[in-house]
């Protein structure tokens, strides 16, 4: 069976994110004025074959841990998908 | 004096390696070997540097993926066994990566790549960095963070050794490097293998800055 673990990474409240910054100022710009807060993150797809969904999130968690976010500056939520 | 054996870690887009090596060899008569990242090497050095650069692209985030290359499982080994490591700019990240140094650099707080001199404040074995020392820098993402545990840590165990006298990309307490609490590893967002030659826009020019970081940093071996 395949599965794809997604990986959301975002960077922690209390880091500041520049880009999203950025962003914002520029939607400001160009009159935005409900926008209130802009952060920018990172979405990461990792096709698995594995024999359950459980495995998946297992393997998932791992690699996530292992290297797709830091734990320093980010957080990362993890999804499997069915595919 | 014996001649100091030096290797150089390179990653894909690592492009402070040869600058490093070459200023090694040529002002401080170090034998270099460059370690190329998908081999482990026989840990035969006196120190290790990890080159500034852009290893891998920056891809993922900067230094993830050098930090996880084969020949990193060979410098942890080195430093496991008392060897020296010393990162320079992606080097430092790298070594927050493979979290051999804590914290992580972030992108600089004016989202700029910021390529010029800068004043710093030595501290620790680089307390003695003369008044108005200052090194190259040139970075995107040198921006220090670290957890205010970690922090705390870092500042009260002394491991600070730059400081930026006028903080040019956000860094938490100005810190431009650190060291770990074994002391045995290194990382700056400074380029002092770019300060080495007398500069031309400088006063100072018989001041050569690169050269009081190497000296300090080979006293120490």
């Amino acid at each position: 069976m395949s599965f794809t673990g997604i990986a959301i990474v975002r960077f922690k409240k209390s880091v500041l994110e520049p880009q999203g910054q950025a962003i914002h100022l520029s939607l400001k710009e160009r009159g935005e004025t409900q926008v209130e807060l802009v952060r920018v993150g990172r979405y990461i797809e990792v096709q698995l074959n594995v024999t359950s969904e459980a495995q998946a999130a297992e393997k998932m968690q791992n690699i996530a841990e292992d290297m797709l976010y830091n734990p320093v500056m980010e957080t990362c939520e993890i999804k499997i998908e069915k595919r | 004096m014996k001649r100091l054996k030096a290797g150089i870690l390179v990653f894909p887009g690592s492009n402070c390696d040869r600058d490093l090596g070459q200023s090694l060899e040529n002002f401080f008569s170090c034998e270099v070997e460059y370690l190329w990242h998908s081999r482990s090497f026989e840990i035969q050095h006196d120190i290790y540097f990890v080159p500034g650069g852009f290893s891998y692209g920056d891809y993922l985030r900067s230094g993830a993926l050098a930090a996880r290359a084969r020949s990193m499982d060979s410098l942890k080994a080195a430093i496991k066994q008392g060897r020296m490591a010393v990162g320079i700019c992606n080097g430092f990240q790298i070594l927050t990566e493979s979290h051999l140094l804590e914290g992580a650099l972030i992108r600089n707080k004016s989202l700029k790549y910021i390529c010029r001199n800068i004043g710093l404040k030595g501290e620790g074995v680089f307390k003695d960095a003369p008044a108005g020392y200052h090194l190259p820098i040139s970075h995107g993402e040198g921006n220090f963070i670290a957890g205010s545990d970690t922090l705390k840590r870092i500042e009260g165990e002394g491991r600070v050794i730059f400081r930026y006298s006028d903080n040019p990309n956000g860094s938490m307490n100005d810190i431009a490097g650190i060291c770990d609490a074994s002391r045995r590893v290194y990382g700056l967002m400074p380029h002092p293998e770019r300060a080495l030659l007398p500069s031309l826009d400088d006063a100072l020019t018989a001041k050569r800055y690169g050269t009081f970081f190497f000296e300090k940093l080979f006293a120490l071996l």
